[in-house]
């Protein structure tokens, strides 16, 4: 493997990984701190439809009506569940397995009937992610890398990572308190005027257009991973807000690199004429990180004494 | 051409395979709609999730491990018996994380999803690499593909289909007994956590048997999709049982039946969409728990409480000037009352003038109660008092949290309630009791 | 005195007010109203609406009816006049915030929105734990607070707000005598600054030596007024029903309490 190969092939797919993980991992650790991580899954489905519609009104991959349509997709969904939780008077989980499941459902077949999975957009980058498929072929060497020509050259679905992880970086930091507020006492919230109902719509939001976003590298079903595994990793190893965020984002671009070299590079070096499915091998790696996490946690023994004492 | 094959699919008339295939399916969707009702009410269909999406990695090992012992690896037994080893192990992961309280069991599921699932794309992706040749066998076992599906896969899906199903009807009673109320089953002595570990084990078998018709991905659909519909059309686990089992079967036959006449369909995806269809059918149209059916019931009740307020209003007013039934108030002397905004009073006291009840006064701003308004507010008053003398003097707040079926205190009494309300104060106070309308009760009113 | 105690118009004042639970209706028509300030229980038997009342008062749970004001206004137009201190258990103390984190929740509305916290509002968040006696406890994650700690740490969020109006459910929950001690005194610290603090309080026998004013409230308001006038054996028989056990402990607490009417 030459550093041309490298960037040619390796270094956008790993680029896109990352930034799909470290996004993902900052916005999944609302999820997880307001124990809602199962929603990240419904959304990640949910959005399919949109990003099937998209694509049939544009007919490209990176495009901002399929981020449109996969957020109208999240909050027809969002308000379904909603529905069908008052109505069938049902707890959360079933109500989300009934929308997420029907709507990707529905979201399949409109790939499948518009003709998109034969050309661009298929079942299996769906399944799979197409992290493979994004290549740098204007890379010549190292000098590529300032060289604008070349820079223009780069996969769109990148540039939509990492529009993506600013708009997110950017509405942390903005709404930073507001999201702590929302996420730890909704009810005090809306009586001191921090009413947690607009702040909750963004992060719905912002997942959902992430789960565009990191579509492309990890597919549909496994974005989950990417949203949920970095932040319970980042839980294990610390009790701070700010340093929760921090090691989520670092866990998130760990299980990228770490997922990408075992899949791709090591088989490469090694010399196998094929390498594993990096967007799978990027999910493994996110539930080996949570045991290492879970062995090297500093907060093993405090916590089981706090389950013991709330038990007695 | 599509429209005669799919006509010729659902009526079984598509060539003997097709209808056994088309069979199949149906008797997945009733096992699946079957047990999914007990699924929801015990509140595991997310753990269904779970375990559907673990089936990967072991039916792809169950492949390898073929492959390299020189067995058929698209041994259809053998890849279902793989994949139920790892949905095991998947829910069992999930409970022992969740034991631990290290993790919350949202997020333990989430990552057992997602890295099983993951797991099982890598060893995918080695099995493209075997020389056995070509995946295309197991990516139908993501997403479903009955089109394909031989006799002998069928008859192996009826026969876990019929397997689950029958299981289910054996263990009907027990296993009511544990979604409802599980402590009380525990105290009458049944097996709670055999009974557990057998729902677990239905879950994992309909799971299973869903894999090569829907697809691990959507095999929770048609476990939660049909439970849900029957749900939302009755309270009633002995119908909803039978109606999820329906709505499944139905599903699983028009889906099947699709997708057998265009091969390129996903069967999981047309089935779950069937389905979806029947759920907003019922999500809209139910007598009972319908969208329909609940703003109707909303706007009624709205009415209600607006009609009975303004006629108590109305009599308290006049109570209190000491005037007679049929005597002019001032409309906003009830506005006030009630707190009501202008716009809301003047939509009030049209509703009533509408309905007859009141009727503009001769002085501008006043109203007057008709004939059947006085006999209305009358009933209403009398109603509200026996009530409030019940509650605070007979330390009925208790007896009254007993009727909770009561939609909204007085304004809906179920009648029985009411008699016995009434048969309170005949004995406990006759006098109170014989008075058209008893005084208001003193207490702290603002 | 400040000027909130000099006003006529009640603290809080609910009107016809209803609120239904799904088929089950929790609040009928209560009727109530506190004086301008000073510390006012909310006491009844458990499932009575207590807690209910103090969030259907604050637009947390739906009215099916009814008026509710603050110092005669709406809520929304007194909003950073009110302070509300939840039940303990209504958070996740497994969250990953400091004690102080907690506290500073209390000064985000003098931030506003977008803003970041600023050192003046950190500021009287470090003072409102102190006030509270947590000083040492500031950055300490706050699961591994006692429980009588992470109700002072509710609390201090509470004073951060500077509110005129508190209203607190249950704030005495699961805590130490020593806690309750120090919880009572910074009560009656906000009362003696002409504030109006409306408590949910379970124990017949303290309320008495603790609030000035109590409603007895059961589904109904069964009685309010200063403590000495409604907190009485008639009435407490009435809010606690049939219970007979209860109904005992509440008599012989009425019989105990200052001014209330002899043993009948």
């Amino acid at each position: 493997m030459t550093l041309v190969d490298f960037l040619q092939l390796d270094l956008v797919p790993m680029l896109a990984a990352i930034l799909a993980c470290v996004t993902c991992g900052l916005l999944g650790t609302l999820l997880l701190l307001t124990r809602n991580s199962m929603m990240g899954d419904a959304i990640s489905h949910a959005v399919l439809p949109g990003i099937a519609a998209g694509f049939w009104i544009t007919g490209t991959r990176a495009s901002l009506p399929m981020v449109g349509g996969a957020i109208a997709a999240a909050v027809v969904a969002v308000a379904l569940i909603g529905l069908v939780r008052r109505l069938a008077r049902l707890e959360a989980g079933a109500a989300m397995g009934v929308v997420f499941s029907g709507m990707f459902a529905l979201g399949l077949l409109m790939l499948v009937w518009s003709g998109a999975d034969r050309v661009d957009l298929d079942v299996e980058c769906v399944l799979y992610g197409i992290l493979e498929t994004l290549i740098w072929p204007a890379a010549t060497g190292p000098a590529s890398l300032f060289d604008p020509a070349a820079l223009a050259a780069l996969p769109s679905e990148l540039l939509l990572l990492a529009g993506m992880f600013a708009v997110t970086v950017v509405a942390l930091l903005l709404f930073w308190k507001e999201l702590r507020l929302a996420a730890f006492d909704p009810a005090f919230g809306t009586v001191i005027g921090f009413d947690p109902r607009p702040v909750r719509a963004l992060l719905m939001l912002l997942i959902a257009a992430a789960c565009v976003a990191a579509f492309w590298a990890v597919g549909s079903i496994l974005v989950i991973a990417a949203l949920i595994g970095p932040p319970a990793i980042a839980r294990l190893l610390t009790e701070r807000y700010a340093a929760q965020f921090l090691l989520a984002a670092l866990a998130g671009g760990a299980i990228a690199v770490a997922g990408y070299a075992v899949a791709a590079l090591i088989p490469a070096a090694l010399g196998a004429a094929q390498g594993f499915n990096a967007a799978g091998m990027i999910a493994v790696m996110a539930a080996v990180g949570f045991a290492l996490a879970t062995a090297l946690s500093p907060f093993r023994a405090s916590r089981r004494r706090r389950a013991a004492a709330s038990r007695a | 051409m599509i429209n005669a094959d799919f006509l010729a699919a659902l009526t079984f008339s598509l060539g003997h395979n097709a209808a056994v295939v088309v069979l199949g399916c149906a008797a997945f969707g009733l096992s699946a709609g079957l047990v999914g009702s007990f699924v929801l009410l015990r509140g595991r269909a997310l753990i269904a999730d779970v375990a559907a999406h673990a089936t990967l990695p072991g039916v792809a090992a169950a492949f390898i491990g073929a492959t390299l012992a020189g067995v058929d690896p698209r041994n259809l037994w053998l890849l279902m018996a793989g994949g139920a080893a790892t949905a095991a192990l998947g829910s069992l992961a999930v409970r022992a994380a969740a034991a631990t309280g290290r993790v919350r069991e949202d997020a333990a599921m989430a990552l057992v999803l997602s890295s099983g699932f993951g797991l099982g794309v890598v060893l995918m992706s080695v099995v493209q690499s075997l020389p056995t040749g070509g995946q295309a066998g197991l990516a139908h076992f993501i997403l479903g593909q009955a089109a394909g599906m031989s006799e002998a896969e069928a008859q192996a899906l009826m026969i876990l289909a019929a397997i689950a199903a029958g299981c289910a009807l054996v263990l009907f009673n027990p296993l009511r007994a544990l979604c409802f109320d599980e402590a009380f089953a525990a105290s009458a002595g049944l097996p709670v956590r055999a009974l557990d570990l057998a729902l677990t084990a239905l879950m994992l078998l309909v799971a299973v048997a869903g894999l090569r018709a829907v697809g691990l991905i959507l095999v929770v659909a048609l476990m939660v999709i049909p439970a849900v519909t029957a749900r939302l059309l009755t309270e009633r686990l002995s119908v909803m049982a039978p109606v999820a089992a329906l709505v499944g079967a139905a599903s699983g036959w028009v889906g099947a039946s699709l997708s057998a006449a265009v091969p390129g369909l996903p069967t999981g995806a047309v089935v779950t969409v069937t389905a979806c269809a029947l759920f907003l059918l019922a999500l809209f149209f139910s007598p009972t728990r319908g969208v329909i059916a609940a703003a109707l019931g909303r706007a009624v009740m709205t009415w209600r409480i607006a009609r009975d307020h303004a006629l108590r209003g109305a009599w308290e007013e006049l109570e209190r000037k000491g005037s007679g039934a049929d005597a002019p108030f001032a409309e906003a002397a009830i506005a006030e009352a009630w707190a009501w905004s202008a716009a809301r009073m003047s939509a009030v006291s049209l509703a009533l003038r509408r309905a007859g009840l009141w009727q503009r006064a001769a002085e501008p701003g006043f109203l007057r109660l008709t004939a059947s308004g006085v006999d209305a507010a009358r009933n209403v008053v009398r109603r509200h008092r026996v009530w409030e003398i019940y509650l605070t003097r007979a330390g009925g707040v208790r007896a009254f949290a007993a009727h909770r079926g009561a939609d909204l205190i007085e304004h809906t009494l179920p009648p029985e309630v009411e008699a016995e309300v009434e048969a309170w104060l005949e004995t406990a106070d006759p006098d109170t009791a014989r008075l058209a309308v008893p005084p208001p009760v003193e207490g702290a009113r603002a | 005195m400040s000027t909130t105690a000099s006003l006529p118009v009640p603290a809080l004042s609910v009107r016809h007010l209803t609120v239904a639970y799904r088929d089950a209706p929790v609040l009928w028509e209560v009727g109530w109203a506190t004086p301008p300030s000073g510390l006012v229980a909310i006491v009844g038997p458990n499932g009575a609406g207590k807690s209910t009342l103090i969030k259907a008062v604050l637009g947390l749970v739906p009215k099916l009816s009814g008026e509710v004001r603050i110092f005669g206004e709406p809520l929304a137009a007194v909003r950073r006049r009110v302070g509300y201190l939840p039940q303990r258990a209504s958070v996740d103390w497994d969250f990953p915030a400091t004690a102080l984190d907690v506290v500073a929740m209390g000064r985000y509305p003098r931030a506003g929105w977008l803003r970041p916290l600023g050192r003046k509002e950190k500021g009287a968040a470090r003072a409102a734990l102190a006030e509270v006696g947590l000083s040492d406890f500031a950055d300490r994650q706050i699961g591994q607070l006692s429980g009588g700690q992470q109700q002072r740490v509710f609390l201090a969020r509470a004073l951060a707000l500077e509110a005129d109006l508190y209203l607190m459910d249950e704030p005495f929950a699961g805590v130490d005598a020593a806690t309750e001690k120090a919880i009572v005194s910074v009560l009656r610290r906000l009362a003696d600054q002409g504030k109006a603090v409306v408590v949910v309080h379970h124990d017949l026998a303290t309320a008495p030596h603790y609030f000035d004013h109590v409603l007895l409230l059961n589904l109904r308001a069964i009685a309010a007024g200063p403590m000495a006038e409604a907190f009485t054996p008639e009435n407490l028989a009435r809010a606690y029903g049939g219970r007979l056990s209860l109904l005992d402990q509440a008599v012989a607490a009425a019989a105990g309490a200052p001014g209330a009417a002899p043993r009948a």
